[in-house]
């Protein structure tokens, strides 16, 4: 009963609307482990065979933290990342948009969820992880730092942030960990669905009033930027990191891009999008270079990239505050639920002694 | 009157599912652990996909042609039919899930009943309703027992939780609601009263397990909701959730 009657955002012609649709995925989900057969048992071996490392495999002291530090950064930005767009959850504009938003949040909680348990799967557990990112010892996505001002901005954020994470998470369905590849995998066609409800969003904006127009407009100025910067630095020249962990992730195999050659095919992939819906990107130097076979397209502002992971965001202290807040909020009943299952464990147990007795007694 | 007499039950019921569902939704992120938030987010959509199949149907019912999202965002106040209970701010979460446990058990009984309406559409609803509103009552009962045997502070919260929720009970038995004598005369809705004993029983045994007391009777109870006098939070629900509809008329989202 919705949309029967505008052209369809799913131009068979257009291509992929994200990195998830052109079969990486599924090429990785079809990765059948050789590791066994092939006699390989030490870290380097499995790693040089591009076989995965599974949770009672020997590795590295480094390649176990690294990755603790980025699961948990994907986890916490999942978490962090259900704020902007609840925000917008008691005034979405129709029935139906509230419940794809709805189900939208609850998939990113259900992104943590498996996150957080792959990071268990290295010896550490979610308690310890949520306190690193309430008291600001590790980070999450600092896109999660800019507000969600209009509606079209949910629109945005399913294009062009979660467009952008899907550029960054498929290689991960490769990533040499097996526990990471595999919510990666499941992730990433979620992720896929919720890049196609911010695009149809925009669409309809876009077929809309002239108000409805300019939201989509505004949103799509705003979002640009910060979804380019979600890629991460420069790989080479003046706004280019050292000593980074890239080079050891990318020998690893837990990266397999460098930031900027994702950030390239986003730009690639995005620009063509923006067309078809009818907005402008917000880039006077964006332009197609047939030489190259790629867009050029202008600087990020790297100053404001820097301040907003610094604190200086919008939204910084407001997100991890409500973070903390809900979780302290929360403790009296995770409390209680402890108490009770350790109630009935021991009425379990005594119920077990009890049965024990009147066996002997019967016996008897 | 150029619809269907009981047009006004069922739009109480939908009224009751697309507030409560409204609630609901108000706790993502909020909930004290993601197994929560998630579990929270089932039962919102649940009660929206509920909300939007009895309003989709009102509009057939009462003649007006109206949509869901016509129903749902260019009504006033005084035109909403749902109950009290459920336009109530978002309390702790002993609160919710006191009355999470009422309306799930109140809900339970009455999708049962409706499975023999003269309505078809109706029954339909209400068959797949039924299954879905059954998952709400186990977690939330679940969940009553957690709390009322769990710890000294839970305990005395969800004690808390059962009186507050008390005067928000009577109103969903309430015969004299509008469209509820034209219902029961074509068959289709069932007498609220007649849910009554089920309900409480319902409620009172998780109560019991969960080592908690029933409250005294209050000695205030609301009324007045399924004739759209509601209480001071509805507007402020209705503000926030009708704003962007009614500030670009006739637009499509």
């Amino acid at each position: 009963m919705y949309g029967n009657d505008f052209a369809e955002p799913d131009d068979p012609g257009a291509g992929p609307l994200n990195a998830a649709d052109g079969g990486a995925v599924e090429a990785a989900a079809a990765h059948v482990d050789t590791k066994a057969q092939q006699g390989l048992e030490t870290f380097d071996a499995i790693i040089a065979a591009d076989q995965r490392i599974e949770p009672r495999d020997a590795m590295p002291e480094e390649y176990r933290q690294t990755l603790i530090r980025q699961i948990a950064q994907h986890a916490h930005s999942e978490i962090i990342g259900m704020q902007p767009e609840g925000n917008w959850i008691t005034r979405a504009p129709s029935l139906r948009r509230k419940a794809i938003l709805i189900a939208k949040v609850q998939d990113e909680a259900g992104h943590g969820l498996y996150l957080y348990s792959a990071a268990e799967t290295l010896g550490i557990d979610r308690e310890e992880l949520l306190d690193r990112l309430h008291t600001g010892k590790q980070k999450y996505s600092s896109i999660f730092n800019y507000p969600t001002l209009t509606w079209a901005d949910c629109g945005a954020i399913g294009w062009l942030v979660d467009g952008a994470a899907i550029m960054n998470q498929v290689p991960l369905c490769r990533c040499s960990y097996g526990p990471y590849a595999r919510a990666m995998i499941r992730t990433c066609k979620e992720e896929s669905f919720h890049q196609r409800q911010g695009f149809e969003l925009l669409w309809e904006l876009m077929r809309g009033t002239p108000e409805q127009q300019a939201m989509a407009q505004d949103a799509t100025n705003r979002w640009w930027w910060p979804a380019l910067a979600m890629f991460g630095p420069r790989d080479t020249g003046e706004h280019a990191v050292t000593g980074g962990h890239t080079e050891q992730s990318m020998a690893w195999g837990i990266k397999r891009f460098s930031n900027d050659d994702l950030r390239q095919k986003f730009v690639d992939m995005t620009v063509p999008q923006a067309q078809r819906l009818g907005v402008k990107i917000p880039d006077p130097d964006l332009k197609w270079n047939a030489e190259r076979g790629h867009y050029d397209f202008g600087e990020i502002d790297w100053d404001e990239f820097w301040r907003v992971i610094k604190g200086d965001g919008a939204c910084n202290s407001a997100r991890i505050e409500r973070r903390v807040t809900s979780h302290q909020q929360g403790a009296w009943v995770r409390e209680a639920a402890a108490a009770y299952a350790a109630k009935q464990r021991q009425r379990a147990g005594a119920g077990a002694q009890a049965g024990a007795a009147d066996g002997e007694g019967s016996a008897a | 009157m150029t619809g269907t007499a009981y047009s006004a039950y069922v739009l109480g019921l939908a009224d009751d599912a697309l507030i409560y569902s409204h609630r609901l939704g108000e706790w993502l992120t909020w909930a004290p652990q993601l197994e929560e938030d998630m579990a929270l987010a089932n039962v919102s959509l649940d009660l929206i996909g509920q909300a939007r199949a009895l309003l989709t149907h009102v509009g057939s019912l009462d003649g007006t042609g109206r949509s869901e999202d016509d129903l749902a965002y260019l009504r006033d106040e005084r035109d909403f039919r749902n109950v009290h209970l459920v336009e109530q701010r978002r309390g702790d979460f002993a609160q919710e899930m006191a009355r999470m446990l009422w309306f799930s058990a109140y809900q339970k009984a009455l999708y049962a009943a409706l499975a023999g309406s003269a309505d078809e559409q109706l029954r339909a609803i209400a068959a797949k309703a039924h299954k879905e509103v059954r998952y709400h009552h186990d977690h939330a009962a679940q969940w009553v027992v957690r709390l009322g045997d769990g710890t000294q502070e839970s305990h005395a919260k969800m004690q808390a939780a059962l009186t507050w929720v008390a005067p928000y009970v009577d109103e969903l038995f309430d015969d004299s609601a509008p469209g509820v004598a034209e219902a029961l005369a074509a068959g289709v809705g069932v007498l609220p009263s007649s849910l009554r004993a089920a309900v409480s029983a319902d409620v009172e045994a998780v109560v019991a397990e969960a080592t908690l007391t029933m409250p005294a009777v209050p000695k205030w109870r609301a009324r007045g909701g399924r004739d759209g006098v509601h209480s001071e939070p509805m507007g402020y629900l209705l503000a926030e959730m009708q704003h962007l509809p009614r500030s670009v008329p006739g637009a499509r989202w």
